[in-house]
């Protein structure tokens, strides 16, 4: 063959022609910004009638304290906020490790039989559906181990989205590429590797983005039912204190903590999926269109 | 005039030739496929496929053109019938080492891989050594006239391209046989019409064999010595036809009378295999 055919050039234009990029306001696009700007500027008249509400209203600080107030506290209760910040993070990330490494295991043995899917996968979904707060009490009366039975609790909840992406991912490897690795005499190993668990990918993305926020609930939920004493307890068992002794800022506080490392979850998983599939994937590219 | 002849459907007569003809690179006989839903898609198919020789298989939808090739291609065993590959190896287990490329519809790239890592995929799965598949990925992406787009991904490439990347990964293990099922009926036809004259040029040059499906007369006769008209319902060869119009075929050749006139008696074949 001789030259490429110009009429089905127009795919690459893009590395040809260089298009004049954006304009940039300290280093964002300028589209950019009014996704910023707006919700913030929102947040900020909320906070700012919040504050105003308790001050004109002169709430006492045990019923609402305001906004300013909880920031307060946040940096001074820093000591023992961050410590159970620390706790409920180990609990989170233990539990989302194990939910991965385990639901990554388990799909593939799914795909590697019908069988094994078929008699399994109905327990998964009861491990699903039925209500982390139902069980937890229980198995924090059959694990003696706090920390561990809060981690159950946790891996659980993160469990579940995790096993039902990767699996759907593992299974839906297109028919004809599967028919070209049987051509070429591939093994069961070789489908896996280079097919299955690529075209799994940005399934199991999505199904980690849900999980990361679901282990962090899990955590907070299990902590709430087990209620565990001392220094080293996590954010919930924070705010269950401050309820009990009438420190409501300090709850506002420790509850802000959780919501912030919600956020940052969130947005880190967010940030590997993109990093992950933005050479391939549909989700991760940018059209002009 | 004689451009056109009809021939004996059963492979196992001798060739009319002064030259005796070679042993095929594969022959169906008596070839079946019932589906398990019980429809018969081929019925008692025979055809030999005479080595560095262009067929096409032409034939309205339904009529089993794709099931045989993929069961050339061993992607489902007939029903019936034997597919003999009478100069391949076997393999331990008693299946023949079938020597072949397979070109599907869609390019059926990996979307997460990039043109030369899709090309290298049969190398890969063979084992071959890294630096040797990288060479040899590269000079079948320029054999199909795509040198220097390598590292494109497959959606930076047009429909035309990534169909060259799908010939190329096919011709990457310098097969025998190249089996193309319908591979540039999605394309537009100026497109078609230049990967056509592509595929002639490279057949020409790598004098491997090629079985090409097709439900286009137009296409078959621009490209094939021989087409084998098929009927549907259930799937079986109605004619047998060679094309004697000499290659190289261009774009003049698409112009001539001779191919208006053979495009005629292959579009009334496939009339009266239609109707049959």
């Amino acid at each position: 063959m001789s030259v490429i055919d110009v009429t089905s050039l127009h795919g690459t234009d893009a590395e040809i022609i260089e298009v004049p990029r954006e304009r940039r306001v300290l280093g964002l696009a300028v589209s950019f910004w009014p996704k910023v700007l707006a919700p913030l500027a929102i947040g900020l008249v909320m906070l700012a009638l919040w504050e105003a509400v308790v001050r004109v209203n002169h709430i006492p600080v045990y019923i609402l304290p305001g906004p300013i107030l909880i920031v307060e506290t946040l940096f001074k209760d820093w000591d023992t906020l961050s410590v159970s910040l620390w706790v409920t993070l180990q609990i989170t990330f233990m539990a989302l490790t194990v939910a991965v490494a385990l639901g990554v295991s388990i799909s593939v043995l799914f795909s590697q039989s019908k069988w094994i899917e078929l008699s399994f996968f109905p327990y998964a979904v009861i491990l699903q559906v039925t209500p982390i707060v139902a069980i937890a009490p229980l198995i924090i009366i059959y694990v003696s181990d706090v920390r561990v039975a809060l981690l159950i609790c946790a891996w659980i909840v993160a469990f579940f989205p995790i096993l039902s992406n990767t699996t759907l991912g593992l299974n839906s490897a297109d028919h004809n590429l599967i028919n070209l690795f049987q051509l070429y005499g591939a093994s069961r190993g070789q489908v896996l590797r280079h097919l299955r668990l690529p075209a799994a990918m940005p399934y199991f993305l999505g199904g980690l983005r849900i999980s990361g926020g679901l282990s962090l609930i899990g955590a907070i939920v299990a902590e709430f039912v087990a209620g565990t004493g001392g220094r080293a307890s996590g954010l919930a068992y924070r705010i269950l204190e401050s309820g009990y002794q009438l420190q409501i800022p300090r709850m506002f506080a420790a509850l802000l903590l959780i919501s912030l490392t919600g956020i940052v979850i969130f947005l880190v998983l967010s940030l590997i999926s993109h990093l992950c599939l933005r050479k391939w994937h549909e989700s991760a590219i940018r059209r002009e269109n | 005039m004689n451009a056109l002849r009809a021939r004996a459907e059963e492979t196992a007569l001798p060739a009319k030739d002064e030259t005796p003809r070679e042993k095929p690179v594969v022959a169906l006989r008596q070839v079946s496929k019932r589906f398990s839903n019980g429809t018969l898609a081929v019925k008692d198919c025979s055809l030999a496929v005479e080595r560095q020789s262009f067929i096409s298989l032409l034939g309205p939808s339904g009529c089993g053109k794709s099931t045989v090739l993929r069961m050339i291609a061993g992607l489902g065993e007939p029903t019936a019938g034997v597919i003999d590959w009478p100069s391949a190896t076997y393999d331990a287990a008693g299946r023949p080492m079938r020597d072949l490329g397979f070109v599907f519809q869609e390019p059926t790239l990996m979307p997460w891989a990039t043109a030369i890592k899709n090309v290298m995929l049969p190398l890969k799965l063979a084992h071959v050594a890294k630096s040797e598949a990288t060479a040899r990925a590269r000079e079948a992406l320029a054999s199909v006239g795509l040198a220097g787009f390598e590292n494109a991904y497959p959606r930076e490439l047009s429909g035309g391209m990534k169909m060259r990347v799908s010939i190329a990964r096919a011709i990457v293990t310098r097969p025998s046989i190249l089996l193309m099922d319908e591979p540039f009926a999605a394309l537009d036809e100026i497109t078609r019409f230049k990967l056509n004259n592509d595929l002639l040029e490279l057949w020409r040059r790598q004098r491997f064999t090629v079985v090409f499906v097709t439900h286009s007369v137009f296409e078959s006769v621009y490209l094939s010595e021989r087409i084998v008209v098929m009927a549907a319902r259930p799937g079986r060869v109605a004619s047998d036809m060679t094309i004697e119009a000499p290659y190289p075929r261009d774009e003049a050749f698409r112009t001539s009378t001779l191919y208006a006139d053979l495009c005629r008696r292959v579009s009334h074949a496939l009339g009266e295999a239609i109707a049959a």
